[in-house]
C-alpha cells in the first residue's frame, strides 16, 4: 500500500485559492481560533510532541526552534516564512503557496502567537509571481476580514504580515542571507552563532520556518501532536511533499508519509519511466542533493532512512534520470548552477564553485587531465568543511556522490 | 571578575576569560593559526576560512578568528581536514589572484605544502589598474577579497562607505558606488583602506610610481593635490 496522505494538499485544486470564504468554509482559521484559546507554551508543546521536522532541507526540529524563540525575553520578536524556494527540482512550496495561500497566513499567525511575536515577514521567491499575487491577496483579505490585525477575536494578540519578494538569488533561501536581504543589504549569509532564535531579523529573536513546515501547523494544533506522530514512521512523522521531475510519466507533487519508498514514488505515483527506458540515477534533494543508484530504489524517503545510506532528503526534490542521460552533462549543469549562485563571501565557496565548474565542464567535454579526481575531491571536501553556509557546504554533494555511486572518473592508469 | 572557560587546544588544557576567541586562546598557548582576512583593528568577518580549526563533534570546521571558546570543547588547530582546507584555499587563491606581493600567503603555502600552480588552468581575475587619484592606486589583480578595505571604509573605522563589494561569487570585486572614480565618490582619502590591505592591491601612489621607475619630478607631478576650481 502506498502511504499517500491528503493533509497538506487537501485544499489545493479543490477550492478557489483567492476566496477567503471558501477557505473558512473548508475549516480555515479554526486552528488559529483554537490556538488563541490555548497558552502559547501549550502550542509549542504540541509542536514538540508532534516531532515536526523542518521541511526546508536542513531537517532541524521545528519544536526546538519554537521553544528557543519562546524563551527569549528580548522584544520585539519576529516570525519569518521562508518561501524563497529555489532548489532546482523543488516546487512543493509553490504548490502550497499557489494552491492554499490562506493556510500559510494562518500558520504564521499561530507561530507568532506561540513564540510571542506580533509581526511576520513572508519572503517569496521573486520568480514566483503567481504565488506572490495569491499571497498578497490572501494577506490583504485576511486583514480586511479581521484575521490579521489588532486584537484578533478580542484577545490581546495582534499580528500582521509583510511580504517581501526575493530578487533571484538562490543564497537568499539561506536564513541569515534572507534576513540580510530583507534588511536591504547584500544577500550573504552571516556567521552562526549567533543563531536566528537569538539574533535574527534586525538582530531580534526570530522564528524562521519553511512554507511546508508551517503548512503542517494548523492540523497539529487542531488534532494534537500525538495524532501527528501516528502518521508514518515514529522518527519521521507527518505528511511530506515530494516534487518529482525528470523521466517519469506523471511529474508533479505527491504527498505521502515518510515510509514511502523511492520505488513507490517513481512507479506507483509518478507512473514509471516512459519510452520503455530504465532508471540510470535519481538525484534526491536537488542540486544540493545526492545521487541514488537504480538498486537503491527500495529506500524509504525519510530524513533518517536516507541518511543511513549516505544520502539526504533535502527539500524533497526527486529528479529521475533514465539511461539516455549523460551524467557528466548533469554534473556540468549542477556545478555551473553553484558557480553562478555562490555569493562570494567565503573563499572556499567563492573559489571552489568556480574551479569545480571549470574542471567538470572540461571533463563533460571528454577532456581528462591527470589529477582531476583528486582536485575535485579536494575542492569538494574543502567547500564542505570550511564554507560559511549550506550553499558551499553542499555545492559538491551531488558531484562527490556521483563519484562514490558510479565509477565516473577514469583511473590515473587509464589516462 | 570575568568568568573563565576551559577548553583543550591540541591536547593542552587552556583556561581563558569568557568571550575569548579560539584564535586568541591558541596564541596564548603558543599555537599559531594562520589568518588572512583577520585584522586586529577590524571586526572578524570569518570570510577567508584559512583559520578554520576542527572542534571535536562539530559537523564542519569553524573559523578560529570569529568563534568564541566554549566550555569543554576539544579543539585541533591542525588535522587532516584543517590542513586540506588551508592548502586548497591557498592553491585556489593563487590561481585567481596575483599573490606575489602577499607575503603571508607565500609563507603559508610553504607550511601547508600548497602547490600554487595547481589550478593554473583556471580563470584568473584580471583588471586594469585603477589610477584615478594622486594618493593611491587600486590593482585589483592582487585583490583576494578579504574585505578589510570595505570594513575600514565603513563601520569599523571611517564611516565613509566609499568602497563596497559588487558582483557575486568568483566575480565579486571591490569597487565604488556605480564604479565612480574615487575623486567623484565620497572617499576622503584617509588611507585606512591602504593601511589594512594585505596584498598591495591598494598601494600609495608615490611608492607605486617609484616601483615603475619614475623620477622625482614625474612623481611630484602625478601626486600633486588636485587644485580647487
Amino acid at each position: 500500500m502506498v502511504p499517500r496522505t491528503n493533509i497538506l494538499g487537501k485544499r489545493v485544486g479543490k477550492i478557489d485559492p483567492g476566496s477567503l470564504p471558501a477557505y473558512v468554509a473548508s475549516g480555515g482559521f479554526l486552528a488559529l481560533r483554537k490556538a488563541l484559546t490555548l497558552q502559547p507554551e501549550e502550542i509549542v508543546h504540541e509542536i514538540m510532541a508532534a516531532h515536526l521536522i523542518g521541511r526546508g532541507g536542513a531537517a532541524f526540529s521545528a519544536g526546538f526552534k519554537w521553544a528557543a524563540v519562546r524563551r527569549e525575553t528580548a522584544r520585539p520578536k519576529y516570525v519569518v516564512c521562508n518561501a524563497d524556494e529555489s532548489e532546482p527540482g523543488t516546487f512543493k512550496d509553490r504548490y502550497l503557496l499557489e494552491g492554499d495561500p490562506f493556510r500559510i497566513v494562518e500558520a504564521m499567525a499561530i507561530s507568532a502567537y506561540a513564540v510571542g511575536a506580533n509581526r511576520g515577514f513572508l519572503y517569496v521567491r521573486g520568480e514566483y509571481p503567481l504565488a506572490y499575487k495569491r499571497l498578497a491577496h490572501a494577506v490583504a483579505e485576511s486583514r480586511r476580514a479581521g484575521y490579521l490585525g489588532l486584537n484578533l477575536w478580542n484577545t490581546e494578540f495582534c499580528f500582521d504580515i509583510e511580504i517581501y519578494r526575493g530578487a533571484g538569488a538562490y543564497v537568499c533561501g539561506e536564513e541569515t542571507a534572507l534576513f540580510e536581504s530583507i534588511e536591504g543589504r547584500r544577500g550573504q549569509p552571516r556567521l552562526k552563532p549567533p543563531f536566528p532564535t537569538t539574533n535574527g531579523l534586525f538582530g531580534q529573536p526570530t522564528l524562521i520556518n519553511n512554507v511546508e513546515t508551517l503548512a503542517n501547523v494548523p492540523d497539529i494544533v487542531l488534532n494534537g501532536g500525538q495524532w501527528y506522530r501516528t502518521l508514518g514512521p515514529l522518527t519521521n512523522p507527518g505528511p511530506k511533499l515530494y516534487a518529482v521531475s525528470g523521466h517519469v510519466r506523471k511529474p508533479g507533487v505527491y504527498e505521502a508519509t515518510m515510509d514511502l519508498t523511492l520505488q513507490e514514488l517513481i512507479y506507483e505515483l509518478a507512473g514509471g519511466i516512459p519510452g520503455g527506458r530504465r532508471v540510470q540515477a535519481v538525484l534526491v534533494g536537488g542540486a544540493a542533493g545526492t545521487f541514488l543508484r537504480p538498486d537503491q530504489l527500495d529506500v524509504a524517503l525519510g530524513f533518517d532512512t536516507l541518511r543511513t545510506i549516505g544520502a539526504t532528503l533535502g527539500s524533497g526534490a526527486v529528479m529521475v534520470l533514465d539511461d539516455s542521460v549523460d551524467l557528466w552533462n548533469v554534473l556540468r549543469r549542477v556545478t555551473r548552477f553553484f558557480q553562478h549562485e555562490s555569493c562570494g563571501k567565503c573563499f572556499p565557496c567563492q573559489l571552489g564553485t568556480q574551479r569545480q565548474a571549470e574542471i567538470v565542464t572540461r571533463l563533460a567535454a571528454g577532456n581528462v587531465h591527470p589529477g582531476d579526481g583528486a582536485a575535485l575531491t579536494d575542492i569538494g571536501l574543502t567547500m564542505r568543511d570550511a564554507s560559511i553556509c549550506g550553499l558551499g557546504q553542499m555545492a559538491s554533494s551531488a558531484l562527490l556522490s556521483a563519484f562514490s555511486q558510479f565509477s565516473l572518473l577514469p583511473r590515473e592508469d587509464e589516462l | 571578575m570575568t568568568e573563565e572557560v576551559r577548553c583543550t587546544i591540541d591536547g593542552r588544557m587552556v583556561s581563558v576569560p569568557a568571550g575569548t576567541t579560539i584564535l586568541e586562546a591558541a596564541r596564548q598557548v603558543g599555537r599559531d593559526i594562520p589568518t588572512l582576512c583577520h585584522h586586529e583593528a577590524l571586526t572578524a568577518s570569518g570570510m577567508c576560512r584559512i583559520c578554520s580549526v576542527e572542534i571535536e563533534g562539530a559537523r564542519t570546521l569553524v573559523p578560529a578568528c570569529a568563534t568564541v571558546v566554549r566550555e569543554d570543547t576539544v579543539i585541533h588547530t591542525r588535522s587532516e581536514r584543517v590542513d586540506r582546507s588551508r592548502k586548497v584555499i591557498l592553491e585556489m587563491l593563487a590561481s585567481a589572484s596575483d599573490v606575489s606581493e602577499a607575503p603571508d600567503i607565500l609563507a603559508y603555502a610553504e607550511t601547508y605544502n600548497a602547490d600554487l600552480s595547481r589550478f593554473a588552468d583556471g580563470e584568473k581575475r584580471t583588471y586594469d589598474i585603477v589610477d584615478d587619484n594622486p594618493f593611491y592606486i587600486r590593482d585589483y589583480n592582487k585583490c583576494i577579497l578579504c574585505g578589510r578595505c570595505v570594513q575600514a571604509c565603513g563601520t569599523d573605522m571611517q564611516f565613509t562607505f566609499a568602497l563596497t563589494t559588487a558582483g557575486r561569487g568568483f566575480h565579486s570585486h571591490i569597487t565604488t558606488f556605480f564604479d565612480q572614480p574615487l575623486p567623484e565618490s565620497v572617499c576622503v582619502f584617509c588611507g585606512n583602506c591602504v593601511g589594512v590591505c594585505p596584498t598591495n592591491a591598494l598601494q600609495p601612489k608615490q611608492e607605486w610610481l617609484l616601483e615603475q621607475g619614475a623620477n622625482w619630478d614625474e612623481i611630484r607631478a602625478q601626486t600633486k593635490k588636485p587644485r580647487r576650481h
